[in-house]
């Protein structure tokens, strides 16, 4: 078990299903969970199309992976943040994405939603931040 | 008989969408498919220029890849129609060729 724990950063651009990237993104964090870091994900650019509510993949034949963004609180992830500028550009709101819950098994805290819309300058603070950032 | 362009990436990753327009003739049609159809959802800050371009071109989105997106036929921009993969077919045939813009 690893002494050393560093800030991770997942962040992500790109949209689901026409490429890979969403879903290898994903499969990172999941995996990499197994190194009890300090994980977030930051969603930015068409990364927050990755986040929309109601997928349903059933016509194009591929597999609805957004179900698994909402298990992220299993896998110890708390930090999940969205950029605000890249939902407006989009015509997005919150209203559109998914909610992720997140409970701590020892204290038992529950928070309803660890999807945190932020503005620039604090995506700006969290990235420089961050010990590691993989791009997705 | 005009052409059907295809469009398959998102207007904000890529200028293909951007290109497509300016380059199709009038009259032409234009498909968005794959991540290129976030172009057809209103709200976004390409719609002024998809709504303009309706003016020249005739635009459709495939079904399917807004579902899989999470996005209904109601988000689409109005003038813009929604074709399934038998529809895509329909278009591919009733147009002299296809160019895709990738």
């Amino acid at each position: 078990m690893s002494e050393i724990i560093k800030k991770f950063m997942y962040l992500n651009r790109k949209a689901p299903y026409g490429t890979i990237y969403a879903w290898e993104s994903l499969e990172v964090v999941l995996i990499g969970a197994a190194f009890d870091q300090e994980v977030s994900l930051m969603f930015m650019d068409d990364g927050v199309y990755q986040l929309t509510k109601g997928q349903d993949t059933s016509g194009i034949g591929m597999k609805n992976f957004s179900p698994t963004y909402r298990t992220l609180g299993d896998y110890e992830v708390k930090n999940v943040y969205v950029d605000r500028a890249s939902l407006e550009a989009r015509g997005l709101t919150q209203d559109d994405l998914v909610q992720i819950a997140w409970e701590d098994f020892e204290t038992e805290e529950e928070v309803e939603n660890i999807v945190e819309v932020i503005d620039s300058e604090r995506a700006r603070e969290l990235m420089a931040e961050s010990d590691v950032v993989f791009s997705f | 008989m005009s052409v059907l362009h295809t469009v398959n990436k998102s207007p904000f990753e890529r200028n293909s969408l951007d290109s497509c327009l300016k380059f199709a003739q009038a009259g032409a049609a234009v498909l968005l498919i794959e991540d290129g159809v976030y172009a057809a959802l209103t709200g976004t800050s390409v719609e002024g220029r998809v709504k303009e371009a309706l003016g020249a071109v005739k635009i459709y989105v495939l079904g399917p890849d807004l579902k899989a997106r999470g996005f209904s036929d109601q988000r689409v921009i109005s003038g813009i129609s929604v074709v399934d993969y038998a529809g895509f077919v329909d278009l591919a045939a009733e147009h002299a060729k296809v160019q895709a813009w990738l």
